[in-house]
């Protein structure tokens, strides 16, 4: 039984692994969509930071310096989307997609000499607190300090947005614009900062792909997670905690197809991969209908342009 | 003392011709960094620049490959320019051209052991309209409980993925297959005609030339095109004129699922002649770009489409000669489309820069 129990443990730190990247981009989304930015570009930047992190790994032999360069190179590529959508007030949707398509080949030109070689061990944190208690141990230990980090970003994200003053700024400028504007706010600052933060997850996230998850550089390695991120933004109605629960659910379901083959079940693995984006789509559609509802939970200006006169 | 300003200001007027001539621009725009990311990769930018855009349609078979892979672009594009000039984000063509396919596909593999000249025109019309059903899901979601289209097209492009991967992999994989993820090739009745014996370009691109004739017919010239202008250019307009937007938004998302669902028909029996994992290569998603680049205009879309093709070929030849990987050309496609985009600034406002006097501020 206590060998059973332990097995659990090790399935539930399993899922959690798989969850960090979608816990770590879609908290940074997160931030961004509540400013009132919609950024398609999030497998786009995923995928950028997934590279950075593994080709400055393999050239300065460090992890500290891959694990910052990640999240420096998602935040620098989210620039992009920043000054066009921004300074230059183009469309989010097709800015979005541009930078997904754009990190895509641009992160498989740079992978090019990278393919094949073999990653690094990343450090585990209390290995002996791992084996020597059972089931308890491999949930809480045994961990990268990046998991232990996406586990508390949403609770600093929450605190964050809803109890100090920028976090109401932010909320402001997502909801209305214009009278945050008309308060002295600069909103085209506030939602530079919220993209470039959006921008630095996602590369954290693509680093822990390419770092620990995977761990080595594969073409297009992120694998539609940031697409799903995207949905887990919505499935959450922009709940940080939410987030979280949703995260461990689909990575959950990442894990159990895994298994599913061992165990015989008789449910295509396909109608699993499928489930989130059911989800996310049945969750929009209860948002959504309600026009209350839907003006509690989703920032107002989504997705807008905003100009101001200058 | 005197401050120097720099004013901008929306235009009211856009030139047309700087409104065509700005896609163009754009192109320049993107050769030069194209050459210059060559350039820091450590290849000759000219010679990789060459390799990427003139060798692959310097013969025949290389300008029938570039129609081969314009004839779908242009078809969803097409497709795409209806619901975005009416304000409708439908960014899941990728899901409806491969529901499209699954639907075309599965009634090829029905009637496999047909012979007839009534076997392709049922699988075309069943493609078609598989792709307008899928594009209906968004577009009723839209309408009746006021979801966001864009995220629910989107999602939509996973499922339909996913549907595929289960179809080839399990009910319907080719029995003598080995187990390979794929059907059986599709009879010789259930083909497009190929129109030059050795090369690749079929008979779909007829399909693609009369819906771009038919567009433009239904844009400029009746009372629906009308509409769909009048909503892209102010909704509220749009609802003072009487307009029934819910029955436009669910027309135009049927008119662009069923263009996408074509391309998708359009494949499997083209070049591939049978279902597979990768029915396309992100062609829903880079028609977006294609749209976007002919200026939603059905003839700048034909131009648009070849232009975008050319990135997917240049990428093929690229990877042979330069040994850089198959993905080099999004770069190009990301690259338009950001150039584009940006240049549409120049566009839309006017940059003035005045002198005041410190007191008139």
């Amino acid at each position: 039984m206590s060998f059973d129990l332990n097995f659990i443990g090790i399935l539930i730190g399993a899922i959690m692994a798989s969850s960090v990247p979608l816990i770590l981009a879609a908290s940074g989304e997160l931030i961004t969509e509540r400013s009132g930015v919609l950024n398609l570009g999030v497998e786009g930047m995923m995928i950028i930071g997934a590279i950075s992190g593994f080709a400055l790994m393999v050239v300065t032999d460090n992890l500290f310096f891959a694990v910052v360069g990640s999240m420096l190179s998602g935040l620098i590529i989210s620039l992009i989307f920043g000054l066009l959508t921004q300074s230059l007030l183009t469309n989010h949707v097709a800015t979005g997609l541009a930078l997904t398509i754009f990190g895509i080949g641009m992160s498989a030109m740079i992978g090019k000499n990278f393919v094949g070689i073999p990653g690094k061990e990343f450090p585990l944190l209390f290995l002996n607190l791992k084996e020597s208690i059972p089931f308890l141990g491999p949930i809480f230990f045994g961990h990268t300090i990046i998991l232990y980090f996406a586990f508390v970003l949403p609770f600093l994200t929450n605190y964050f947005l809803k109890k100090t003053k920028t976090g109401l700024i932010i909320r402001a400028v997502g909801d209305s614009p214009t009278s945050a504007s008309n308060q002295g706010i600069n909103v085209t600052l506030v939602r530079y900062c919220c993209i470039l933060y959006g921008g630095a997850m996602c590369g954290l996230a693509g680093a822990y792909l390419s770092l620990i998850y995977t761990p080595q550089w594969i073409e297009n390695m992120t694998g539609g997670r940031g697409w799903i991120a995207l949905a887990l933004v919505v499935f959450a109605t922009w709940s940080p905690i939410k987030v979280l629960i949703g995260a461990l659910i689909f990575g959950g379901i990442t894990i159990l197809q895994l298994h599913m083959q061992a165990v015989g079940l008789r449910i295509p693995v396909q109608l699993l991969s499928a489930l989130p984006y059911i989800m996310t789509i049945i969750v929009l559609v209860v948002i959504s209908r309600d026009s209350r509802k839907i003006k509690l939970n989703t920032p107002t200006s989504l997705g807008q342009i905003f100009y101001k006169e200058k | 003392m005197e401050v120097q300003l720099i004013k901008i200001e929306k235009r009211n007027d856009v030139s047309r011709s700087i409104y065509f001539l700005t896609p163009v621009l754009a192109i320049f725009l993107t050769l030069f960094g194209g050459g210059i990311i060559f350039y820091i990769l450590g290849f000759n930018p000219i010679e990789a620049l060459k390799f990427f855009f003139i060798t692959p349609i310097s013969d025949l078979y290389g300008l029938s490959e570039l129609l081969v892979k314009a004839t779908p672009l242009c078809l969803i594009a097409i497709g795409l320019s209806f619901c975005f000039k009416s304000n409708n984000w439908n960014i899941g063509a990728e899901g409806q051209l491969i529901f499209g396919g699954i639907v075309g596909g599965g009634v090829a593999l029905l009637f496999y052991d047909h012979n007839g000249f009534y076997v392709l025109p049922i699988i075309i019309l069943s493609g078609a309209i598989g792709g307008m059903l899928f594009a209906m899901i968004p577009a009723i979601l839209k309408t009746y409980f006021n979801t966001n289209e864009i995220l629910v097209s989107l999602m939509l492009v996973y499922v339909a993925k996913l549907l595929l991967d289960y179809l080839v992999v399990g009910p319907w994989s080719n029995p003598e297959g080995f187990n390979f993820p794929e059907t059986r090739q599709f009879s010789e009745s259930a083909r497009m005609p190929i129109l030059f014996d050795g090369l690749r370009i079929h008979a779909g691109i007829f399909i693609t030339l009369i819906t771009v004739f038919l567009s433009w017919l239904i844009l400029y010239k009746t009372y629906l095109g009308f509409q769909i202008k009048v909503s892209g250019l102010s909704l509220k307009t749009a609802k003072y004129a009487g307009f029934k937007g819910k029955t436009m938004i669910i027309i135009v998302f049927m008119i662009s699922g069923a263009c996408a669902g074509l391309a998708g028909v359009g494949e499997i029996t083209g070049p591939i002649g049978q279902l597979h994992r990768n029915i396309s290569p992100d062609y829903g998603f880079t028609a977006i770009i294609v749209a976007f680049l002919g200026r939603l205009n059905p003839v700048g879309i034909i131009f648009a489409s070849l232009i975008v093709a050319l990135t997917y070929l240049g990428a093929e030849t690229a990877q042979i000669f330069l040994q850089v990987p198959k993905y080099t050309g999004q770069v190009f496609q990301g690259m338009i489309l950001f150039f584009l985009l940006g240049s549409d600034y120049l566009l839309f406002f006017k940059i003035k820069f005045l002198s005041l006097k410190k007191n008139e501020l």
